[in-house]
């Protein structure tokens, strides 16, 4: 028998970077939050810099509950499902944004609203055959303010293009318009970044520094970054990565209102007979612990989201909790970035110290940016020159058909060429099919005996076109920039498992196609919220984080605002 | 069940410095101390010790840079991988090789920790590749000429050594990248792990070592090939566990 603890305001399953933020302005508020994590606390004291260990030993996770539960793949229902090789996630106290890139972007205006604003300027047969795209229920004006707060609690380097409708031009001109610029002017550059910048002007497009959460300089008592070199799948030695074990979380542990458990690996939501949440299961090693709750908010990453509503069934719900309608695991997709382009450089780069949150991007070829009518796609993709390497990815490289990649020759070619070669980062708009999903594997299940999640899913026709595009854009700034070699990977295939895993439980106003309302909250059990890119409903050609976690701190004001009518 | 240890108190900016040993603008950890100037790379008296004849390089003498027997790898095993990764990574007149940079201790370390599952593997495929190479070179592996060894272990990247009765579990290519993967960590990474000895991997690439700050001088210094390498593990910093 579980032990039964004392009911608390509510519950939020996972402290990472979406359920980290929400626990702030609940705990603010007043509320009593119980924040139940599966992993435990890390600090600077984990964060060697050492590529052996974050990079190849998948990094000093105390716990590995995603590890244990990592789900199957599979292009096409038509093919059989192998399970994942790694989980591209962490279980921590700030869950993944501990090792994370920390690229911090806003959408754009026209990822809200793709459906209206493609059937406006191209016409309704313009958007994909057999895509399940819809509007979002609210559009950008609606969560600037949620950005905006964002940005400050959780400290965002970057430079603005567009305030209030002024354009910068050192910034994105093509973003949408934010109240203010950011808390903290952008990362430096590299001499190489510089270059590259150069190449992108003279082509005639509009480069800039990308958002961070990254201290460019010392923010919130904390110092600048380091530049270290091992951001990427590495947590900060100097905390200057703002992840939310050192931002929100504290925060809102100092109001005295969360309460931090860790190890505690929730199971299931249990269900009342009015189909209203009464609590969460969890275990803590063998010891069983049910947590009475007001209001649950699950906040683990899409997967597990999908995973825990799927096992949560109940008289109430007998496909699972909130799926009434069949949609818990359906508009899944995962981003784009595959499609790759490198290049090979005459000359040093000087890469070493740096992150993969500082370069220089082109949003000239994202989103609706530019024209369409001529093309046989809609989206785009941006463009991404970051600053990363390390020895060992570094003596790994391609060696671009100029030696075999072992022996005297290539020790030759290393020498000379460790540092001359760059991987571009092409993020690409990807939309949710009808064909891809998540639901429970028939067979693969974790240590407790319970399913994993079974990802279905495969780019289609326009993610390709897309990645094509892009292929010759980056290709002319890489030449622009005196590439003498450059590569092409493949335009992608399956989608399997990634860091930036979007829909399952989308947000959207009709209970008919989506999972939680505009607010958050499930259509079915009105105090269950949900936290995560899981609720949206298109990628945009950026990062996810930021509206994630902007869409939490609007779900828990909501919560706040609205307290006696969501928790009766 | 609550994590009552909570977060932890960050490090002072003051104990980083003192660890780091300088003081620095900006909060950045300035690698003054670890300042070493990069000496070029000492000609090993292996690379000295190869010998011409006709067909290739002999196989250097492997033996005196053991520091010990493996505790994973039987002698003869020992004997196949140190052929094998002396040819992936060759001491020349480019300076150190794999063994010269202690890849051998780096993986039996690795065996004995996180890559244990990967024991078997290292068995069956190392008796593999002494099978391919007798059955199709007349010679056990260690025996072949250089460039013999180079065609046997081409033939085992590309998955053409896979076969029955070789005994490769899988496809020869899954072996020979398990074992170069672990080459270049043991080349290219952190000394805390046995490899890497003298930074010869570093060196190769001229990786300029690991720093916590890297001030924007620094990095001017760095573009305009002035930056001095540091030659230390991220462990001895003395603020890591």
């Amino acid at each position: 028998m579980p032990t039964q603890l004392r009911e608390t305001d509510v519950v939020i399953v996972g402290l990472g970077a979406a359920g980290g933020v929400a626990a702030y302005p609940l705990a603010e508020a007043g509320l009593n939050v119980v924040g139940l994590e599966a992993g435990t606390w890390l600090d600077q004291r984990d964060f060697a810099p050492d590529e052996i260990r974050n990079n190849y030993r998948d990094w000093p996770m105390l716990v590995k509950k995603a590890e244990r539960e990592r789900p199957t793949s599979r292009a096409t229902s038509a093919d059989t499902a192998s399970q994942i090789g790694s989980h591209p996630m962490m279980n921590a106290v700030g869950g993944t944004t501990l090792h994370y890139w920390a690229q911090s972007w806003r959408l754009n205006p026209w990822d809200f609203r793709m459906v209206t604003e493609t059937t406006r300027r191209y016409g309704a047969s313009r958007i994909p055959a057999g895509s399940t795209v819809e509007d979002w229920p609210l559009g950008y004006d609606e969560l600037e303010p949620y950005y905006d707060r964002v940005e400050r609690e959780v400290g965002i380097s970057g430079q603005a293009g567009n305030v209030r409708g002024d354009i910068d031009p050192r910034g994105n001109r093509f973003e949408g318009p934010r109240q203010r610029g950011f808390p903290m002017p952008p990362l430096r550059w590299t001499a190489f970044n510089d270059r590259m910048a150069d190449a992108a002007r003279s082509l005639g497009w509009s480069p800039f520094p990308g958002p961070a959460a990254v201290n460019s300089e010392a923010y919130d008592n904390r110092p600048e970054c380091g530049y270290h070199g091992f951001c990427s799948k590495g947590g900060c030695p100097l905390n200057a990565k703002n992840a939310t074990h050192i931002t929100t979380i504290p925060r809102a542990v100092d109001t005295g209102n969360l309460k931090v458990v860790t190890r505690a690996h929730v199971t299931t939501l249990e269900v009342g007979s009015d189909g209203r949440v009464i609590g969460v299961n969890y275990l803590v090693g063998s010891n069983q612990y049910f947590q009475p709750a007001k209001v649950v908010l699950i906040a683990s990453y899409t997967y597990e989201n999908v995973r825990l509503l799927l096992l949560s069934k109940s008289r109430a719900y007998p496909d699972g909790l909130s799926n009434n309608h069949g949609q818990v695991g359906l508009h899944y997709f995962s981003h784009h970035t595959s499609g790759s382009v490198q290049a090979l450089f005459p000359y040093d780069t000087k890469a070493w110290y740096g992150l993969p949150a500082q370069g220089v991007a082109v949003d000239d070829w994202a989103d609706d940016n530019f024209d369409h009518t001529d093309l046989d796609f809609i989206g785009g993709g941006n463009l991404w020159v970051m600053s990363d390497r390390r020895p060992i990815s570094a003596a790994s490289m391609n060696t671009y058909g100029r030696s075999r990649n072992w022996g005297s020759a290539w020790k030759r070619f290393i020498h000379e060429h460790s540092d001359r070669s760059h991987g571009s980062y092409i993020q690409k708009t990807t939309l949710p099919y009808e064909d891809n999903y998540l639901d429970l594997d028939p067979q693969v299940t974790d240590p407790l005996g319970l399913p994993v999640i079974r990802i279905t899913g495969q780019f289609k026709d326009n993610e390709r076109a897309i990645a094509a595009f892009m292929q010759d854009k980056m290709e002319e700034w890489y030449r622009e920039a005196g590439a003498v070699e450059v590569n092409r990977g493949g335009l992608g295939n399956t989608m399997g498992a990634s860091t930036h895993a979007y829909g399952g439980t989308r947000m959207g106003d009709d209970a008919e196609t989506n999972v939680v309302d505009r607010w958050g909250f499930s259509h079915e059990a009105p105090n269950l919220g949900v936290l995560g890119a899981s609720v949206m409903g298109t990628s945009g050609a950026r990062n996810p984080t930021l509206t994630s976690q902007a869409l939490s701190w609007r779900t828990a004001a909501h919560l706040v605002d609205s307290w006696t009518d969501i928790a009766q | 069940m609550t994590d009552s240890k909570g977060p932890r108190p960050a490090i002072s900016r003051r104990d980083l410095l003192r660890t780091a040993g300088a003081a620095g603008a900006a909060a950045l950890i300035p690698d003054a101390v670890g300042g070493v100037t990069k000496e070029s790379p000492a000609t090993s008296a292996r690379a000295a010790a190869g010998t011409e004849r006709a067909g290739g390089l002999l196989p250097s003498d492997t033996a005196p840079l053991l520091a010990g027997p493996l505790t994973n790898l039987t002698a003869r095993e020992t004997e196949i991988l140190s052929a094998m990764v002396d040819r992936l990574i060759p001491t020349d007149e480019l300076g150190p090789g794999a063994l010269d940079a202690g890849v051998l201790q780096y993986i039996d370390r690795a065996l004995s920790e996180a890559e244990s599952n990967a024991a078997d593997a290292y068995r069956s495929g190392l008796a593999a590749l002494d099978t391919y190479s007798r059955y199709t070179r007349g010679r056990p592996f260690i025996d072949l000429s250089t460039i013999d060894q180079d065609s046997v272990l081409i033939d085992v990247q590309l998955g053409a050594a896979t076969g029955a009765g070789v005994g490769f579990v899988g496809s020869s290519g899954s072996f020979f990248n398990m074992v170069k993967s672990h080459t270049w960590q043991g080349m290219f990474g952190d000394p805390k792990y046995g490899g890497n000895v003298d930074f010869a991997g570093w060196d190769l690439i001229d990786y300029p070592g690991v720093r916590l700050g890297v001030s924007p001088e620094d990095q001017q210094r760095l573009e305009a090939d002035q930056l001095d390498p540091v030659r230390r593990s991220a462990y001895d910093f003395g603020l890591f566990e």
